[in-house]
């Protein structure tokens, strides 16, 4: 019996991780180096399994996992109905950044989703098209949008360099992840006064359709009384 | 896919084609482009979008209604009426085996002719026998009412377009409408922004493909909609009586007229709401039985613009419609270039159709 601990492969995220279950007591190492993605627990039960962050979502949900690191973002994202598959245990303090809607700075007329949708409106009128927004968050922003009733726009997919895409004519407004706002703003871009999406934070998750027998509860009891995580309730899965 | 489910659906496709229909096919793969355009948001989520190197996005097709439409308006017949039978393609966020992200549709869809109210009092006669052996219930709704509400507003063309498009969004609609008729008071940050000698001073680099001289239009629009007099307490009180009707369609005739004589924009379309009543009875339909629902159709699909209508199964209000359709004219007018004929039609879930009939559980 192990419990299988998804946990970001590389990068900040990774080290940040770490580090966080080293200070609960719990020691994670990589094994041999830099270039392997296997690690080792200095915690009888536990079996950290390193692979990318965008992944670890798909893995929760499926069941192939019983834990996993990775930003809120991430979740929501790429499980539909989330919380029926997944739970979050802990919010780990790191990683923190919003998912926000921003168009051009000089957009002068356009300081909330209302303005935006009268720009949509206007936009396709004029250009006969939709304004397209670029995001990698699809799913997010359909749902964000659709619920504040904006319109006429359509979502293109940029899974990177997003904030370049309005200075490329690929897209008229982003929806993309930020900490500081910085590099939208050296791109000319601006957050929406109401655009906040989704403020992301790296989370400590269960999954829901893990195999949960009475050994994997104990392991999980004892690993959150380490985290101080809220723990599970005794029937259910 | 059950063989219930499939004969359900070449059994309904039967009946069409006694009803003279043509039948016709859709490709499966549909061109993501041109069609995502067309639907509204929800049916836009719910696309299965796949990518073919060579001819760029495609999507699964998610109905049959617009592949028709606009094969329809290629050929530049008219009148036709057809009818299909296929799989649908859409995505499900629950695994709910009510809800299957591909299911077999099977619908009849009538253009042109010389009376839209007898074509509407077909198609939804025709679904009707199709399925007379279920225990359904009827609801019914016009969207036509409403735009003709809208249209009648003293507001500008600005507020009434903007009211247009949010008809099928009801919590912006009634922002919208709060807005015009004074009861909501304009973001403070607008009212800023429109007393500042120069809006752009100190706004960022023009990028992008919205222009400034777009800009500059919303800031006039903005001002021409700051000093535009608010709705009347009576209009919009009207637009609220319209959305409240929920009543057998003779009750709903006659509040729909006792309103149109206040206001003259609703008359025609009251008076083809009575025509197609007329035409359903003529068709055995009995118009007591009809529900008639103000706001019918307006969370559904955005190219309806008249008559509307759902058959759901009776005691399983959690089950999705078993048969819907309606009237989009301006659909046809989107896809033929600016040529539009009228436009009426209505679809079966075949599947839910056949185990309303021969149960087999959930």
């Amino acid at each position: 019996m192990t419990l299988r601990l998804g946990l970001p492969s590389k990068g900040r995220l990774m080290e940040d991780a770490f580090a966080w279950f080293a200070a609960r007591g719990i020691p994670l190492s990589r094994d041999g180096g830099e270039r392997t993605y296997a690690a080792r627990a200095g915690w009888e039960g536990l079996e950290p399994v390193l692979l990318s962050a965008g992944e670890i979502p798909r893995d929760l949900a499926s069941g192939r996992l019983h834990l996993g690191v990775t930003g809120s973002d991430l979740v929501r994202e790429r499980v539909a109905g989330w919380e029926r598959r997944l739970e979050a245990l802990a919010p780990m303090g790191f990683g923190a950044a919003d998912v926000v809607i921003a168009v051009p700075d000089f957009w002068v007329d356009v300081r909330t989703l209302d303005d935006l949708d009268a720009a949509c409106a206007a936009f396709r009128q004029a250009h006969g098209r939709r304004l397209r927004i670029a995001t990698k968050y699809h799913r997010l922003v359909r749902d964000f949008l659709r619920a504040h009733g904006v319109a006429d726009y359509l979502l293109v997919d940029s899974q990177g360099a997003t904030e370049g895409t309005v200075k490329a004519e690929a897209a008229e407004a982003v929806a993309d992840i930020t900490s500081t706002g910085e590099t939208l703003r050296a791109n000319g871009l601006r957050v929406l006064d109401d655009g906040v999406i989704h403020r992301s934070e790296a989370t400590l998750f269960r999954s829901r359709t893990a195999g949960w027998g009475r050994a994997e509860r104990a392991a999980l009891d004892r690993l959150l009384e380490r985290v101080g995580g809220q723990t599970i309730p005794a029937a259910g899965g | 896919m059950s063989t219930p489910a499939r004969r359900e659906a070449r059994r309904l496709l039967d009946a069409f084609l006694a009803a003279g229909a043509e039948e016709v096919e859709a490709a499966v793969l549909q061109p993501a482009d041109l069609l995502l355009d067309l639907y509204g948001e929800d049916i836009r989520a719910r696309a299965f979008v796949v990518h073919d190197p060579s001819r760029g996005d495609a999507m699964l097709r998610p109905d049959f209604t617009v592949p028709v439409v606009r094969m329809h308006m290629e050929a530049g017949r008219d009148p036709a009426r057809y009818a299909y039978a296929g799989a649908v393609f859409r995505q499900q966020d629950e695994d709910d085996p009510d809800r299957p992200a591909e299911y077999l549709q099977a619908g009849f869809e009538i253009f042109g002719g010389s009376d839209p109210e007898e074509a509407e009092a077909e198609v939804f006669a025709t679904l009707s026998a199709a399925l007379a052996d279920l225990p359904l219930r009827a609801a019914t709704g016009d969207i036509g009412l409403l735009l003709a509400a809208v249209e009648g507003l003293s507001a500008s063309p600005a507020r009434k377009a903007a009211l247009r498009r949010h008809l099928w969004r009801p919590r912006r609609f009634r922002a919208l409408l709060d807005r015009y008729a004074g009861r909501t008071a304009p973001p403070p940050a607008r009212e800023r922004l429109l007393a500042l000698a120069d809006p752009f001073e100190g706004a960022g680099p023009e990028i992008g493909l919205r222009s400034r001289a777009e800009v500059e239009a919303r800031l006039d629009a903005l001002r021409a909609e700051a000093a535009e007099p608010p709705l009347t307490a009576a209009e919009v009180a009207l637009i609220d009586a319209l959305l409240a009707i929920a009543a057998p369609a003779p009750a709903a005739l006659e509040t729909v007229r006792a309103l149109a004589a206040g206001a003259p924009s609703l008359a025609p379309a009251a008076e083809r709401l009575a025509r197609r009543l007329a035409a359903l009875e003529r068709r055995g339909i009995a118009p007591e039985a009809l529900r008639f629902e103000g706001s019918f159709g307006r969370t559904t699909l955005e190219y309806y613009d008249g008559f509307v209508f759902g058959l759901f199964a009776e005691r399983r209000p959690d089950l999705p419609p078993v048969a819907s359709g309606g009237r989009y004219d301006a659909l046809t007018r989107v896809l033929g270039q600016g040529r539009a004929v009228p436009a009426v039609g209505g679809a079966v879930r075949a599947g839910l159709a056949a185990r309303l009939r021969f149960g087999g559980g959930r």
